[in-house]
């Protein structure tokens, strides 16, 4: 690193590749990598048992749909969900476990920089779990069909993958930000984390005004296909319109980047004393 | 050794932290000059609260503490100043000697190179350099104490806070340690260091600071301290060639409670209220009876019996 640069961007550097190695090769972090592998072996497996077939099923369509609702109901509901949780909750609470958070309280560090390089590498870590899960299970799934080729290259496939991918890293962005401040102000962050789970899932059943209140809503808005709901779910939901994409993006980014200045703030107030 | 200046000095201002409504320290006022400085007390005196506070770990509840001049709330500042080996053994999972010690040292600031300089220099320091590349998880107790030790050291701090630095230790990494500790200390830093050996205290501290239930019961250097004890007679020793007479002599003083001959029988152990009239008196006796005195020593202003005088049997220390 050159000597121009400041210093605290050296220091969040030094942060990330501390942090970056420790979150994405965790051993405590097995599941969130079946979570993340799980969908693929699932479409590489359904790939392969209906190439097999002479007469297929379903058509292209469907793998287009299966594909949106595995995203929105696995994904977004719950791997990249859990996942996040995993990583990000474990920043600050996993070295509070460990006792090993005051290495870095002792060191002339601003406690901002601390929680920026925390995050970034945590969305890093996050982010090299599940983009290229998504974007693997997509590739996969209509695999065992020769049209799926020219669907992806040729047709809207492409642009639907950049979409899931773009969402896919804004639920990281804005997951990742709620639970990296779950971790830092709860004793426990599973308990928020299971306030925040109910709260995302029954979302689609509270007025428009609540479902604003939520990332899962501004995601779901961003995804590329919709995905119908069954009855009687689809008489119960209330439809909202999709929150316009110039607004959607830029205001997750804008109340991650709160909950991340919040969590700093906290983080200059907090002390060490691993509960002894 | 430099002259104290605030600028480095330790102060705490009438500090006072709880931990709810559990007393940590109360009101604590202390100046402390560069030079090693042992905090001593039995557990959950709050010798540990003392060290969190001034490396800024925890927050005091009341009351103002600065460390050479930087304020503990203000990381940035005091950090590069203090150097904390903490009681906790942990150290981030995954990381070998050299790892641990040049990861945390970019995070002051120092080029690549600058830190693989200062980490190796700290690890020969520790003597832990046959253990550099192997991962700290497979260290021992004793390793992980002296790469900790190694780690607080490595910015070359001018205030070095080690609890419990002892630990773990075998004898020659005791001794090691203490003789680097005296060393830092004799380059006018502060080395502030707790620890349940009192013997080692003795042989470490310039100045002691002894503590109990939260409440400082005495600071100062130790012969200071222990003449300050005054509900308990001084015990000194006096070694001559006719310690009986000598005792017949002292007897006739009121200030003097017991004598004592003990070993081969030319040692006198004397207690007494009031050390200098004994002094004066000894050289008295000398002139008049032609006593050869070959030494006269305290025989209790040492840590332990400070310790014992002030705390009692409670600490359980050795």
């Amino acid at each position: 690193m050159s000597r121009q640069t400041p210093l605290w961007q050296r220091q969040i550097a030094a942060v990330f590749r501390l942090e970056w190695r420790k979150t994405l090769l965790s051993r405590r972090g097995w599941w969130i990598y079946l979570l993340a592998a799980g969908p693929v072996a699932i479409c590489l497996l359904h790939a392969l048992v209906t190439s097999r077939r002479a007469h297929p099923r379903h058509s292209l369509g469907n793998d287009v749909q299966a594909f949106a609702m595995m995203f929105q109901l696995f994904y977004l509901r719950g791997a990249i969900f859990f996942g996040c949780m995993g990583i990000f909750a474990s920043l600050f609470r996993g070295e509070m476990l460990e006792k090993t958070l005051h290495y870095y309280y002792l060191t002339p560090l601003r406690r901002e920089s601390l929680v920026a390089g925390k995050y970034l590498a945590g969305l890093l870590a996050a982010c090299s779990l599940f983009v290229p899960s998504v974007a693997a299970s997509l590739l996969l799934i209509g695999g065992h069909d020769r049209a799926w080729g020219d669907y992806l290259w040729r047709g809207p496939g492409l642009a639907q993958l950049g979409w899931y991918v773009l969402v896919t890293v804004l639920a990281c962005v804005g997951y990742g930000a709620v639970f990296l401040a779950c971790g830092l102000l709860f004793r426990n962050p599973m308990i928020p984390a299971a306030a925040v789970y109910v709260w995302e899932n029954v979302n689609p059943f509270l007025p428009s005004v609540l479902q604003k209140i939520s990332v899962i809503s501004y995601l779901k808005g961003l995804c590329p296909v919709e995905v119908p709901l069954p009855p009687p779910l689809n008489v119960i939901v209330v439809d909202i319109d999709p929150t316009p994409v110039w607004i959607a993006v830029p205001g997750l980014l804008a109340v991650a980047a709160l909950l991340v200045t919040y969590t700093a703030i906290a983080a200059r107030r907090g002390e060490i004393g691993y509960g002894e | 050794m430099s002259a104290p200046s605030p600028s480095n000095l330790i102060t705490f201002a009438d500090v006072s932290r709880f931990y709810g409504e559990v007393l940590g320290v109360n009101r604590v006022s202390l100046v402390v000059p560069p030079g090693v400085t042992s905090l001593v007390g039995p557990n959950g005196s709050g010798k540990s609260t003392l060290m969190n506070l001034m490396t800024g770990l925890i927050r005091p509840t009341q009351g103002e503490i600065r460390v050479c001049g930087a304020r503990p709330d203000h990381p940035e500042e005091l950090c590069r100043l203090v150097g904390y080996c903490a009681q906790f053994e942990a150290v981030p999972k995954g990381l070998t000697g050299f790892q641990f010690i040049y990861s945390y040292l970019l995070l002051h600031g120092f080029g690549a190179d600058e830190c693989a300089r200062r980490a190796r220099e700290a690890i020969e320091r520790a003597g832990m350099g046959a253990a550099a590349g192997r991962p700290v998880a497979a260290y021992s107790k004793g390793m992980r104490q002296r790469i900790k030790l190694a780690q607080a050291m490595a910015h070359s701090p001018s205030v070095l806070v080690l609890d419990e630095p002892l630990n773990g230790l075998d004898p020659m990494a005791r001794a090691e340690s203490i003789a680097l500790f005296r060393e830092w200390g004799d380059q006018g830093r502060h080395v502030i260091l707790s620890s349940h050996v009192l013997h080692d205290v003795d042989r470490i501290s310039d100045r002691v600071i002894l503590l109990s239930h939260g409440y400082v019961v005495a600071e100062g250097e130790i012969q200071g301290v222990r003449s300050e004890v005054k509900e308990q007679p001084m015990q000194i020793l006096v070694r001559c060639d006719r310690p009986r007479e000598l005792a017949a002599r002292l007897f006739s003083h009121d200030h003097l409670m017991e004598a004592k001959i003990q070993g081969d029988g030319r040692n006198l152990l004397v207690r007494t209220t009031d050390a200098d009239r004994l002094y004066l008196l000894l050289n008295q006796v000398v002139l008049e009876t032609g006593l050869e005195i070959e030494t006269v020593a305290p025989a209790d202003d040492d840590v332990n019996s400070v310790y014992q005088y002030l705390i009692g049997a409670e600490g359980g220390t050795t």
